[in-house]
């Protein structure tokens, strides 16, 4: 197996056009679960855990190579707290949230975040440059995503009009160390509205923009309007039955878990 | 790279974790290896001064790197606060879990002293016990945060 350990990211674009089968590896938690199962048997790796370009936050541009204990500590509420249930230390330590939309997993907890932001996530290639594209153009589908293989994941990019108050929730069998069987991701103000994000109810994160409308235009939304919210999450979430829980079960546990989150973000 | 202090060379052929590296060619069977998908801490390691599973690093990507194992906090006979308060407190019973306690704990005590129960439990939330011991290890390590707490260190 042949491995390169670039420092910047135009040598590891390089390495990558020379090579578009090689693996990228960012913090491994994903691609070495699969290598230890026998399920992947790279021939060429490129570590990118040493480029600095992807590592730091600027404004509303959060390097791929953030981890989850970088992002618990960092600006975004919902970010933070979405980090924090991620895993254990040790797998926060490592992952990171570009390879969170690398691995593209209908579960990923940070997908519902972005979703919610709309955020657009940044590639990079050696021979075409850079191109943005937004979460729902980037995630095609269950653990597939539109990176072309001579691209890197260099950057998510917040767009402006950042909901104050947001909210993050995730529902598995344990506190710790734990998959998400629904997540949802709530934020609110006066000014831009509520969004809607749910994850691991369909392929890809879910906005609930039927939802999204009717609540928006409710300043101080009545029991029958946060009722209605409800009924209108769980008609939008596409879930299926798995060993992790059924169809039914994360229909209705969407409903309670936009809700939950939506009183949070209207209290006072 | 350079582990519990020393500078080692390595010859890696594949994608294998650096858990089986630092077992197999390194011989420090101190990191356990149980689950093989990080979901257990048993192979608790600190690379380049991060705790992580060791079983989750592909060992290629430790080129150039520091690691700390279990094996590296005891200073001869002398042993790590944590590991005393663990042999104190009965926090061992089966032992397999323990070299991933014992990292998890002592990077959480070399930068904080004395947390609190709940920095102790979050610090420790990704180690798994199979004896379920878990009573005695937190009571060990609130007890090491006790004595932190009336003697401070210099």
């Amino acid at each position: 197996m042949d491995c390169d350990w670039p420092h910047d990211l135009d040598a590891a674009l390089s390495a990558l056009a020379d090579d578009p089968d090689a693996m990228l590896l960012a913090g491994g938690t994903d691609v070495m679960v699969e290598v230890n199962a026998g399920h992947a048997n790279p021939e060429h790796v490129i570590a990118l855990r040493r480029i600095d370009a992807l590592r730091g936050w600027n404004g509303h541009r959060i390097g791929a190579g953030v981890t989850y204990t970088e992002m618990e500590r960092g600006p975004y509420p919902a970010l933070a707290q979405l980090a924090r249930t991620v895993g254990s230390p040790q797998i926060r330590n490592a992952g990171t949230i570009g390879g969170n939309l690398g691995t593209a997993s209908p579960a990923g907890d940070t997908l519902p975040f972005l979703a919610a932001l709309d955020a657009e996530v940044e590639l990079h290639s050696a021979r075409k440059g850079v191109r943005t594209m937004r979460w729902d153009g980037f995630l095609v589908g269950v653990k597939q995503n539109a990176r072309r293989s001579d691209e890197i994941i260099a950057a998510v990019r917040l767009p402006g009009g950042i909901p104050e108050r947001q909210e993050f929730g995730k529902i598995g069998v344990r506190n710790a160390m734990v998959i998400s069987m629904v997540s949802a991701c709530v934020m609110r103000d006066g000014e831009h509205g509520t969004r809607v994000a749910l994850g691991a109810v369909g392929p890809t994160p879910i906005r609930a923009r039927r939802a999204e409308e009717m609540i928006s235009t409710e300043p101080n939304p009545s029991e029958a309007a946060l009722g209605e919210f409800v009924r209108l999450v769980r008609e939008e979430v596409r879930p299926i039955s798995d060993h992790r829980g059924t169809e039914a079960y994360r229909r209705h546990a969407s409903g309670v878990l936009a809700r939950r989150l939506l009183e949070r973000c209207l209290a006072p | 790279m350079y582990v519990n202090g020393l500078d080692q060379t390595v010859d890696i052929r594949g994608p294998e974790s650096l858990l089986d590296v630092l077992r197999d060619d390194l011989a420090l069977p101190g990191s356990k290896n149980a689950c093989e998908q990080g979901e257990c801490g048993s192979c608790s390691v600190v690379l380049d001064g991060d705790v992580v599973c060791a079983c989750l690093v592909m060992a290629v990507d430790a080129h150039g790197s520091t690691v700390r194992t279990v094996e590296g906090y005891a200073d001869n006979d002398v042993l790590h606060p944590v590991q005393m308060a663990l042999l104190e407190g009965g926090g061992v019973q089966c032992g397999f879990c323990t070299p991933g306690f014992v990292v998890a704990a002592a990077e959480l005590f070399d930068v904080n002293p004395t947390p609190s129960t709940d920095e102790i439990r979050e610090a420790l939330a990704g180690n798994v016990c199979r004896c379920t011991g878990y009573g005695a290890i937190l009571r060990g390590l609130e007890e090491l945060a006790d004595r932190n707490r009336r003697e401070p260190a210099p």
